[in-house]
């Protein structure tokens, strides 16, 4: 696996010849990060996204926190929580939140799913240079690890003012920040693009 | 001695920005497709500075009102109290919750004028072709791109706490219009620094050599 690219971060021209297991290849002139060897990179990130949809799923289902105040407990998940911007006239901040914490992790692993498994069945996706372009495009959208940090912060905040109550579901948040970002890391677009040139 | 560095540009061969093929540049760049992925291909990101000063600019207007105008107004018992950012930041300091306080200072109002800042220093040096410690200039993009995305935390804060604290007349807690202008400011930022191409750092490198 050898080849010759451009550095995408100064444009210098690199020969890269095939990695060690787990190796790196820097730019020699701007030390950005060229290529990266990830072992078996089909299958982990397939693995990551299947039980980031399990924990998708159970994180949107369940309330991540409650608030007890006296005799009053409310609790939330994250949709109710938008529910509640968008009725309040922050339309806009209602789909700024939609966006970054549901909708671009869920496209994530639909995306990946129908990338990765026909290819791991031996098939090519008709449509996967679409998909893995639009995949890399909503990468930076998705935000799920400052949801967390924004978790952390209100708890603090309301500790003060009442009783804060875990929900079942900020366990499977927790989990779904690390599952997810381990998925990112675990995909090597370089490999699929090989895919999809020896195959067509 | 300084080694002769080759850059794709030198031999006419553009990289595509989403699958990094190597490809032989056309008259008509313009309209020139990947052949592998079908991305349109351009040598460097299209008009990147004038792009980036705009989106700069703008977030650097909406920063403005991000910080003046409340964020959240906390009604209770019939008492209304708005907090801008800063404000928030200062309650904390007092009730002696500090970590949280420097978390909403760095995320909220630290990190997006870093990044501005950064942005405009780029900016500038790109612009007088400057030769200055590429490496560290580089350095210092990768910096914008990671940090941006932190600066959500305040958004998600308010939407939490306005889902939480709605408990009727004893307290009920609503975003202030000052959350759109920081969401935009959060967004401009992140398109802001995509759109800038840290290859123009480099590209005077080869100006010298000629």
């Amino acid at each position: 696996m050898s080849s010759i690219i451009a550095c995408h971060e100064c444009d210098l021209i690199h020969h890269i010849k095939t990695l060690p297991p787990k190796g790196t290849a820097n730019c020699i002139r701007c030390g950005a990060v060229l290529h990266k060897h990830k072992p078996n990179s089909l299958e982990r990130t397939l693995a990551f996204a299947l039980a980031a949809l399990i924990l998708f799923i159970l994180a949107n289902s369940f309330p991540f926190l409650g608030l007890k105040i006296g005799a009053q407990v409310r609790e939330t998940t994250l949709i109710t929580g938008i529910y509640e911007l968008y009725v309040q006239g922050m339309q806009v901040i209602a789909i700024l939140v939609l966006l970054t914490t549901v909708l671009v992790p869920f496209t994530q692993m639909m995306c990946l799913f129908y990338i990765l498994l026909p290819l791991k069945f031996g098939r090519l996706p008709k449509r996967l240079p679409w998909v893995l372009r639009f995949l890399q495009a909503i990468q930076p959208w998705g935000m799920m690890e400052v949801f967390m940090v924004g978790i952390l912060v209100s708890v603090v905040k309301l500790a003060k003012m009442a009783k804060i109550i875990p929900g079942i579901s900020l366990y499977s948040f927790l989990a779904l920040i690390f599952v997810l970002s381990a998925m990112t890391v675990s995909l090597d677009a370089h490999l699929i693009w090989q895919k999809w040139e020896e195959h067509r | 001695m300084t080694p002769v560095f080759q850059t794709a540009r030198d031999y006419g061969l553009i990289s595509c920005h989403s699958c990094h093929l190597l490809c032989q540049s056309t008259k008509q760049p313009a309209d020139m497709q990947c052949p592998r992925c079908g991305a349109r291909m351009h040598d460097r990101k299209p008009n990147s500075i004038a792009r980036t000063w705009a989106l700069v600019l703008a977030a650097l207007i909406f920063y403005i009102p991000a910080n003046v105008l409340p964020i959240t107004t906390v009604i209770s018992l019939g008492k209304a109290q708005s907090d801008t950012i800063m404000s928030g930041v200062i309650y904390f300091i007092h009730t002696g919750m500090w970590p949280i306080a420097l978390v909403i200072f760095l995320a909220s109002v630290f990190i997006p004028l870093l990044k501005l800042i950064i942005l405009i220093f780029l900016l500038i040096s790109v612009q007088r072709k400057s030769s200055w410690r590429q490496q560290d200039r580089t350095r210092l993009y990768r910096i914008t791109e990671i940090i941006g995305r932190w600066s959500m935390v305040d958004i998600f804060v308010v939407t939490i706490l306005v889902a939480l604290v709605h408990l009727g007349g004893l307290a009920t807690i609503h975003a202030g219009p000052g959350a759109i202008f920081f969401g935009a400011v959060v967004v401009i930022t992140i398109f802001a620094a995509m759109s800038f191409d840290p290859r123009l750092i480099w590209d005077t490198e080869e100006i010298i050599h000629e």
